[in-house]
């Protein structure tokens, strides 16, 4: 009953926007058996992307040949280490057509993005009862640190319904702008649902209703063209391992007078223009918001990653993405018993979470690793979605560039393989 | 890998002989595995001898957890609390019957923690509980 692929080779291909047999030689990892004889399938690329070879390679060569700290030295690798690292930024700074690449500033990851603007904007800008606007489809990232802020001073919070069918009902954060909300912050792609949230126009309503936004772009900036400027976001946050890129560095863009008004949000070296005993006087953007010595080998990571997508054109992944996307949910909604979550494939990025009726979702997961196949299970960090829902996880697939409908097949039969063990 | 599905596995899953609420009951306690949102409430009634005289478990999550629950609960009932207090994660993977990697042994172990807590009148199921 189930079509073996493992034992045909090679992998063929069919795609029509992007030659996969390429683009899968370029990331080794995607050669790796995870057993003898079975072929890695690597379908979470929402919690992570796989690397390609020319970053590994440009970390690698960074450390080998220009390895020292950067911005204060003025021997030559001092000053190769700060070039490779501001010229990532710049490189960056373009991807998401910013103004200037002073306002992109490096951080650990999305999370630390948010945080530094809950730290620095909010606790500068918010007092109680304020409130603010966020969506039920949150990633933690975006709900903790507005917890935290909640608890320590009393600000509000109200969210964005979510539909049935996985989209924000925007007539009713319509009526919550009428409340005069001082911040909106947002995903811009759901990592569960894959919706594309209407990004531009959430933007617009809000700053008609004169609130600051800030779009969690995580899962976005990794899929789609995507222009802080046209969007006119207030704040943007992202991150390098999901695009290609190493873990550890991320970014958040900011308007340039925002981030001017800003108090620091660490203290230490290189944010400081001067140190007294007493006092200190902060640098200028982007280094304002950048103590002590950075993740340098993982910038110049990142801006070899911006290199590949460019190289490959995010139109072209987002089209391919969707051919796949459009594919995976018609073959997982022809199994009986699955049930997979967020809109119709025009509506949402590469990602299909989906339960099974009868196994949880961690079962499906360790049930499809055995054939290779390496899918989440849990409530990806987006526990009230799910509480929306009535389960408690769901299992997840993800798509990127290097993904192919032959990898939609193997999940399929897997999940057939999950059906007969549970019987 | 077959082994962590092996048949008695799914059938306290499928099957549980425990699960449930008692009311009323002497000692109840519940608790989240926070990495995959797996819930378990443990419900226990405790006889004047200090033995367990009745069991009943209630929640979700996947099979290890599940099962492995409905396996402990099984084999407290007539202990005494003193000897249910000294079971640790030996005991629970003996119930099993197979070996784990950290992720799963959490799933696994989630029942077990419930359960002490519970019995020492803690308010959260911490790690230390199942060394």
């Amino acid at each position: 009953m189930f079509v073996n692929f493992h034992s045909e080779s090679p992998l063929t291909i069919n795609s029509m926007t992007l030659n996969i047999t390429e683009i899968r030689k370029d990331f080794p990892i995607l050669q790796r058996e995870t057993r003898a004889g079975i072929r890695l399938t690597y379908l979470d690329s929402t919690a992570t992307s796989q690397k390609p070879s020319s970053v590994i390679q440009a970390m690698d060569d960074y450390y080998r040949q220009s390895n020292a700290n950067i911005h204060r030295g003025v021997h030559t690798l001092a000053e190769e280490a700060t070039a490779m690292y501001e010229s990532a930024r710049e490189k960056i700074a373009k991807f998401i057509n910013a103004e200037s690449a002073r306002q992109v500033i490096y951080t650990r990851n999305t999370t630390e993005s948010i945080n530094l603007v809950a730290y620095s904007w909010a606790r500068a800008n918010l007092k109680q009862g304020d409130l603010v606007i966020l969506t039920e489809m949150e990633h933690h990232s975006n709900l903790v640190p507005w917890h935290m802020l909640q608890t320590e001073r009393g600000i509000e919070l109200e969210f964005i319904p979510v539909t049935e069918d996985g989209l924000l009902d925007l007539e009713t954060y319509k009526a919550l702008l009428d409340r005069r909300p001082k911040l909106v912050s947002f995903t811009h792609m759901s990592n569960v649902l894959g919706t594309i949230n209407p990004a531009a126009e959430m933007i617009r309503l809000a700053h008609d209703a004169g609130a600051i936004t800030l779009v969690d772009g995580a899962q976005s900036v990794p899929h789609l063209k995507v222009d802080v400027q046209s969007l006119d976001a207030d704040f943007y946050a992202f991150s390098a391992h999901k695009m290609c890129g190493p873990t550890g560095i991320g970014a958040l863009y900011g308007k340039a007078a925002l981030l001017e008004s800003m108090p620091p949000f660490l203290g230490g070296g290189d944010m400081i223009k001067e140190v007294k005993l007493r006092s200190f006087r902060p640098n200028t953007l982007p280094h304002k918001f950048e103590a002590g010595t950075p993740a340098i080998a993982e910038a110049v990571g990142f801006g070899a990653a911006v290199d590949y997508l460019n190289g490959i054109g995010m139109d072209n992944i987002a089209a391919h993405e969707h051919e796949i996307t459009e594919y995976a949910l018609e073959r997982l909604e022809e199994i009986p018993g699955v049930k997979v979550f967020g809109p119709s494939a025009d509506k949402k990025g590469g990602v299909a979470a989906f339960t099974l009726v009868g196994v949880h979702p961690h079962d499906v997961a360790q049930i499809l690793d055995r054939d290779g196949i390496a899918v989440r299970a849990g409530h990806h960090c987006a526990q009230p979605l799910h509480e929306k829902f009535g389960i408690p996880a769901t299992s997840r697939a993800s798509f990127y560039l290097y993904n192919t409908k032959e990898e939609v097949d193997l999940l399929v039969n897997g999940i057939y393989k999950v059906k007969e063990m549970f019987g | 890998m077959d082994d962590l599905y092996r048949e008695v596995i799914i059938e306290h899953y499928k099957n549980p002989a425990y699960r449930g609420k008692l009311d009323p009951h002497d000692i109840s306690f519940a608790d989240n595995n926070p990495l995959c949102g797996d819930h378990i409430q443990i419900d226990l009634r405790v006889g004047t001898d200090g033995t367990v005289t009745d069991a009943r478990f209630d929640g979700h999550g996947c099979a290890i957890s599940q099962a492995s629950a409905d396996l402990l609960i099984e084999s407290i009932i007539g202990k005494p609390l003193e000897e249910v207090k000294k079971l640790n994660k030996d005991s629970v993977l003996e119930l099993l019957g197979i070996e784990l990697g950290p992720v799963r042994l959490k799933c696994a172990l989630l029942s077990l923690k419930v359960l002490k807590a519970g019995v020492y009148g803690l308010g959260e199921a911490g790690d230390d509980l199942v060394e």
